[in-house]
């Protein structure tokens, strides 16, 4: 075992020990991080698949502003029980406009992958308001105070660009366009279609049941549109990844 | 096996160490523990051929086995359903009304009934089906649409009042806060905390009974016993769906409600709306 009499040299020396300890972690890192980037089959493309209307986005901050991440996962695994309780397994794609991405696997809640249109808005604005008045058992915080909080309609605009610069296709259009698309979302009296046909699939109504554009019109818009992009009675995931 | 030579401490070499006269043996991995190693190290081997492991130009290498996470969820879920085939094709040959009759039917539509509801229905349901403010308790003999078997599954199939399914079942009340004056809402209120004999003001209460016969009777019914064509719920009763206190009525009347409920058809498989139609019907309450 003369070979590892030279560990002897790397133990004691310090400097060493740390090149050498970085040089391993680095190769594992590459192994497993790197080919990521170029294999073709990680991300596989669905159809549907679209940016997040600007409610949505800002709806979706207000998620992430509110920790609903801490208990709450948006990843299905390809278990029979996960797939018979929330539906179809998450595909990657699904959150490929996703900065940062939602999957975790600690739930205290349940996941919200496909969340969205499994329950009625009035649902989601008592539940939010008083979680014990639908659900008895639940231990979730209330977040009534979503109902008085105006949206700030002028900072969405910036926060499209952020997005676009980390690679979110958001064309100049809805990024000029960004703030009307939010306010006429959760308007059905309103001129919509040409805000739907920028982003397809996308759901108009009055979220929270209030005149006012609140926090919870755009929380609630982003629960309920959360897994309903890809359609999966077309939609065939390829079986070998 | 060599035979074991049971080396004394001071045969050891130390490691050159030594702090304030303690010095620290330089002795062997244990045996039990080396071999674990090696071990370790053979089978990580086997691990990669067999499974898929080393990413390379175009993709991970298959391994041998042909393993997939996605191939074994649709394996399993495939083994379950294969196991179920024979009863849940009994279960949908039967007609609604039958399959209590069916002892093993019935005991198959509970158990997987009680699993749907659960993760389905109880969000607005409650667990046990006790419903909540706004959304029915359907353990009770109250029902909005119809409380026998077939009316059950028309409403989980297609639901209520949803923009989703074209037959939802659907019916819209006025908010009579845009057409009626203040004072006639308050007589209204207090008409119906008498038909569903509540304390009342009897004053205001004869003065809304015409009002009732006016704008609310052709749903409700004159007598107030509700319509379940329209799902328009019975006021003389002491089950409410938003609550009987004046305030509330005051409210629905005012606002009118919405209550909403999505179609599950499509989203669940039709033994699962068979199952929960027959579980919810043997709560108690079916009719």
């Amino acid at each position: 075992m003369s070979l590892f009499r030279h560990h002897k040299k790397i133990e004691t020396n310090a400097t060493l020990l740390l090149v050498l300890s970085l040089g391993v972690v680095a190769i594992g890192g590459a192994v497993e991080i790197a080919p990521l980037f170029y294999l073709e089959n990680t991300i596989e493309k669905a159809e549907g698949m679209r940016p997040y209307t600007p409610l949505e986005l800002e709806g979706r901050n207000i998620y992430i502003r509110e920790g609903c991440y801490v208990c709450h996962s948006q990843m299905i695994r390809p278990l029979r029980d996960e797939v018979e309780r929330y539906g179809h397994y998450s595909l990657a794609v699904e959150s490929i406009y996703d900065h940062p991405f939602q999957w975790g696997s600690k739930r205290t809640g349940p996941d919200l992958a496909r969340v969205g249109a499994r329950y009625s808005d009035e649902w989601h604005v008592d539940h939010l308001i008083d979680p014990r008045s639908v659900v008895p058992e639940s231990i979730m915080p209330t977040y009534g105070f979503l109902m008085k909080t105006a949206l700030k309609p002028e900072r969405i605009e910036a926060v499209l660009v952020a997005n676009r610069r980390v690679g979110v296709p958001y064309s100049d259009e809805m990024i000029a366009l960004a703030e009307s698309d939010m306010e006429v979302q959760a308007d059905p009296d309103g001129d919509w279609e040409d805000m739907v046909a920028r982003y397809p699939k996308a759901q108009v109504r009055n979220f929270d049941g209030q005149e006012e554009l609140t926090e919870m019109d755009a929380l609630v818009a982003y629960l309920q549109m959360l897994g309903t992009l890809v359609d999966f009675s077309t939609f065939q995931p390829a079986a070998s990844r | 096996m060599s035979k074991k030579i049971k080396m004394n401490d001071e045969d050891y070499p130390t490691t050159g160490h030594e702090w304030d006269g303690i010095r620290e043996y330089d002795k062997p991995m244990p045996r039990w523990w080396l071999y674990t190693f090696y071990l370790c190290i053979i089978f990580s081997v086997g691990y990669m051929i067999a499974y898929p492991a080393i990413p390379l130009l175009k993709g991970a290498t298959p391994g041998l086995l042909g393993y997939s996470s996605r191939g074994e969820v649709s394996e399993h879920i495939a083994a379950v359903n294969a196991k179920n085939a024979d009863i849940e094709a009994r279960l949908l040959a039967t007609p609604l009304e039958e399959i209590g009759a069916d002892a093993d039917l019935a005991r198959f539509a509970t158990a997987g009934g009680a699993a749907v509801f659960l993760t389905y229905c109880a969000q607005c349901h409650g667990a046990g089906a006790q419903g909540a403010k706004g959304y029915p308790n359907l353990q009770d003999d109250s029902w909005l649409w119809g409380g026998d078997i077939a009316a059950i599954q028309a409403t989980i199939r297609h639901g209520i009042r949803n923009d989703t399914d074209e037959d939802a079942r659907y019916s819209e009340m006025p908010k009579f806060g845009e057409i009626l004056e203040g004072a006639e809402i308050d007589a209204l209120a207090n008409y119906i905390l008498q038909v569903s004999s509540q304390e009342h003001d009897t004053v205001l209460a004869t003065a809304g009974e015409p009002l009732f016969e006016e704008n609310c009777a052709a749903c409700h019914g004159e007598t107030a016993t509700g319509d379940r064509e329209q799902g328009a719920p019975n006021l003389t009763d002491a089950l409410w769906l938003y609550g009987g206190d004046l305030e509330t009525i005051t409210q629905s009347i005012t606002n009118s409600r919405f209550g909403v409920m999505p179609a599950w058809q499509g989203r669940i498989t039709e033994a699962q709306i068979t199952q929960v139609t027959f579980y919810v019907h043997q709560l108690g309450g079916g009719e």
